[in-house]
């Protein structure tokens, strides 16, 4: 298989972002509104300036005249494209190849979705008329599954468990209360986390990821554009999305304890990317946290540590703010909150500001240290059946 | 039943048991009246008559010879899940029986289960009784019923019992009546169906003993059956068979199954009779039913093939007593409950549901050239890559291993929390299904399940009945 990558290629000149949370008072049209003119005026550009528009939304809108209708686009190409909780970084994905292809000089990609208007807990997809026969299991439940998987194939005692996806939850809560943007801007003590209410199999409510609304956009250019727009760009380095077979639920070889579509991807961006060593060369990763060992997994998945020792690198702060590798320094979808389109180019939006030194008290140190690199990691589905995105972003050509 | 000379015999078995039992005492306890003693045997929140059917009707075809085949199913019950659509046809999908097997339903009064009876009895044929009985709380009807259900294999080959005479008696009065879509029955003055039902008891039971030139004495079992309790006593006491050999009716234990009663007696008695021994069964329901049967040699030859978790006796063994009366009120619709803050899920639609039929209801998987199970049936080996090089298999009567589990207290359901797991097939097979009839607190990994049929709910009328795994419980 050939992946030839588009590796500084393309640049980002400009983003923004929403606050993400339970947003009663804005309107998806709001939202667009909001992350779309704080990406253009970041980049210094109108919206005249872009040329196409890839729009990332789950279930907020069918159409690119989603996009098109509140922002008054005159008569611009805008691709709807979804792709359950990685939609965002679809988007993003897409438009920057646009942009290397030679078609486009400058787009945006945008993401947003409007959760909070459905009147129910926690995520509600519709899906097309079937037999009744699939699965009813929530997204927690789902993801729930890794946790017993987990701790018995590498002989994790159940309590031990429960303090490592507490600890999860307790970084994500802690880096979030230094993030203005998040949806729960608070710390949250380790004992309130481990006896929240449980929602499903060890999982309470606090290792779940913030039911929320929200909206965030990129501007893309090609690389040797990038400098006439801004001093600071953000290089793509790599781009890499796979789908798998969906083999984990029917496929007894599969032992729920990793995503193999996150490690077929993660193989792809680096290899795009030139890394060999992750842990070492990254500046941070944002990875996709939608419950707390989705995380404990992904650091396995990711290369951040090897099989079987993650949980005690969680314990031992390796993923910290201050820690080795930060992983999700902005809070994560835990507490800044997941509003599924959004939330693929949320994750950019804290490269983007951590790279550029712009993050404030949640700084991490890594940058002083030379490191310029940041990943950013994004799934859709479920444990076994899930398509996974990873990117990779720099502040220097190579 | 009258007695039918062209009628074949019973060649197999089976009955259906609902894992969950209310103690009689937990109604006096919550409402101060009602109740009594012992327990009576509750259909799960996934349960209808169709699925227990199903479930009766598997015990009884897995104890039948391999290559029998019937040629026509009749379902019973006063508790139809449908009126309109023949819920006989989906146990006739979830038995995996060929097209060419016609299925009827006979519904709506006790004595449905004595005409499917008789249908079946004409040829190589199966009839399924089944029952769910409610009634208002606090009344007898409540406390006194049962959920159950039995089927009956009829064929001339490996008769283990021949029909060897009948009688009946028709007589309308009114007795006991329920007009369609109420949940409870009403009774006439309890002395007057005594009244009504005790000369037509004689006349039918000295009628089929004539019939079979037999004599009271010569009964070795009798089973009493109605739901008319004091009728019932009385008619025991008249028909002069030994106290020795009038069967329990089992209403310590489950109740009485309405529809179903008489038919659990009757596999109850199967389960112990000895070759050569005249079983007379004899039903009050709007009229008086007897039916006299003789078991042949090949009963104890039979008994080899069965198991003993699974006749009458062992699945009242294995039954779980401590349901809530709440939890049993809510189960039966009596207590609406305030349900999850999450959407009710879609209806099942009727095109995919019939494109999938030995899927949803059969449950086949297919399994490829590197013997590789694909659930739900897959066209094309992850292998391989060849399309449609697949072998159609039935998963429904294997046993699995539980690889993983949670506990969704999110998802919406009848009966919360939803226990999933990740299940693996011997075999081969790997399946994600609800787990039913377990404590959440006890599942672990590598636990043994099988499969059992039920209904997962009810959307727009539409019953979205598949499979769900259960703990094996040996």
């Amino acid at each position: 298989m050939a992946s030839h990558g588009i590796r500084d290629k393309v640049a980002i000149i400009g983003m923004g972002c929403t606050n993400f949370g339970e947003h009663w008072d804005k309107s998806t049209d709001d939202m667009l509104i909001e992350s779309s003119d704080a990406a253009l005026k970041n980049a210094g550009v109108n919206l005249d300036d872009i040329d196409a528009f890839w729009l990332g939304t789950m279930g907020s809108g069918l159409s690119g005249l989603t996009l098109s209708r509140p922002l008054k686009i005159q008569h611009k190409p805008v691709t709807h494209v979804e792709n359950y909780c990685a939609t965002g970084s679809e988007a993003f994905r897409n438009a920057c190849y646009a942009v290397a292809s030679g078609a486009y000089d400058v787009v945006m990609a945008i993401g947003v979705e409007k959760l909070k208007d459905s009147g129910y807990s926690g995520l509600v997809v519709s899906a097309p008329a079937d037999d009744g026969t699939k699965a009813t299991v929530t997204a927690p439940a789902s993801f729930s599954l890794l946790a017993p998987a987990y701790a018995k194939k590498y002989g994790v005692d159940e309590s031990e468990l429960k303090q490592v996806l507490t600890r999860i939850a307790w970084k994500n809560h802690r880096n979030g209360a230094l993030n203005p943007r998040a949806q729960f801007k608070k710390e949250v003590p380790m004992e309130t986390i481990a006896c929240s209410p449980l929602v499903a199999g060890p999982l309470g409510i606090f290792d779940c990821s913030g039911v929320s609304d929200g909206s965030a956009a990129a501007i893309i250019v090609r690389a040797e554009d990038a400098h006439k727009y801004t001093d600071r760009p953000l290089y793509v380095k790599a781009l890499s999305f796979v789908a798998g077979p969906a083999a984990g639920p029917i496929d007894p070889a599969y032992d729920y304890t990793t995503f193999d579509e996150v490690v077929h991807s993660a193989d792809d961006a680096y290899s795009q990317a030139g890394i060999t060593d992750p842990r070492a060369e990254l500046a941070m990763a944002e990875v996709h946290d939608c419950f707390t060992p989705t995380e404990l997994v992904l650091m396995e998945d990711l290369g951040f540590a090897e099989r079987g020792t993650a949980w005690k690198e969680v314990l031992s702060g390796t993923y910290d703010l201050d820690g080795e590798l930060p992983v999700n320094p902005d809070g994560g979808l835990k507490s800044f909150g997941h509003p599924i389109g959004a939330s693929g180019l949320r994750m950019l939006f804290e490269c983007w500001t951590q790279l550029r030194g712009e993050a404030g008290a949640r700084q991490i140190k890594s940058i002083a240290d030379g490191k310029t690199r940041a990943l950013t990691h994004n799934l859709g589905g479920a444990p076994g059946a899930c398509v996974s995105f990873v990117s990779v972003v720099g502040t220097e050509l190579d | 039943m009258g007695y039918c000379p062209h009628m074949t015999g019973i060649v197999a078995y089976g009955t259906h048991i609902p894992y969950w039992r209310l103690q009689r005492g937990a109604i006096t306890t919550s409402l101060g009246a009602g109740g009594g003693k012992g327990e009576r045997a509750v259909a799960s929140f996934d349960q209808d008559t169709t699925s227990m059917a199903v479930e009766a009707g598997r015990v009884a075809l897995r104890n039948a010879s391999a290559n029998w085949v019937p040629a026509s199913l009749w379902f019973a019950t006063t508790n139809p899940a449908y009126l309109d659509k023949t819920n006989a046809n989906t146990i006739h999908a979830a038995l995996s029986l060929p097209a060419s097997t016609i299925a009827f339903d006979t519904i709506g009064s006790v004595r449905s289960g004595v005409a499917a009876m008789m249908g079946a009895g004409n040829g190589n044929a199966i009839a399924i009784l089944s029952d769910i009985r409610t009634g208002l709380p606090g009344g007898s009807d409540e406390s006194n019923g049962g959920d159950a259900a039995a089927a009956f294999c009829f064929g001339d080959e490996g008769v283990i019992a021949e029909v060897i005479g009948g009688a009946s008696a028709t007589v309308e009065f009114t007795d006991r009546w329920r007009q369609p879509g109420e949940t409870a029955s009403k009774q006439w003055e309890e002395r007057f169906g005594e009244h009504a039902y005790a000369p037509l008891v004689d006349n039918a039971f000295s009628d089929a003993l004539k019939s079979a030139n037999l004599a009271p004495g010569d009964v070795g079992h009798a089973i009493f059956s109605g739901l008319h309790t004091r009728a019932v006593k009385t008619a025991v006491k008249a028909c002069g068979v030994a106290g020795e050999s009038v069967a329990d009716d089992l209403s310590a234990a489950i109740g009485n199954a309405g529809t179903a009663q008489w038919g659990v007696m009757l596999a109850d008695v199967l389960d112990r009779a000895e070759p050569g021994q005249i079983i007379a069964v004899v039903l009050l329901a709007d009229g008086v039913n007897v039916w006299l049967l003789r078991t042949t040699d090949a009963i104890t030859k039979y008994r080899a093939r069965q198991v003993a978790e699974l006749t009458v006796r062992g699945q009242i063994a294995a039954g779980r007593n401590d349901l809530t009366y709440a939890q049993f009120l809510t189960w039966r619709g009596f207590l609406h409950r305030e349900p999850p803050r999450r959407p009710e899920p879609d209806r099942p639609a009727g095109p995919p549901s019939l494109r999938s039929q030995a899927w949803k209801y059969g449950l086949y998987g297919s399994r490829d050239e590197s013997g590789f199970v694909y659930l739900p049936p897959a066209r094309i080996s992850m292998k391989s890559g060849s399309i449609d090089q697949m072998e159609m298999v039935r998963m429904a009567d294997v046993q699995a291993t539980i690889a993983t589990y949670t506990v969704d207290r999110l998802a919406y359901s009848m009966s919360p929390p939803v226990v999933a797991a990740v299940i693996d097939f011997d075999g081969g097979g790997r399946f994600q299904c609800e787990l039913t009839d377990v404590d959440p607190a006890s599942v672990k990994i590598g636990d043994r399940v099988e499969m059992t049929f039920r209904r997962l709910y009810t959307v727009d009328g539409i019953h979205n009945y598949f499979w769900k795994a259960k703990p094996v419980r040996v």
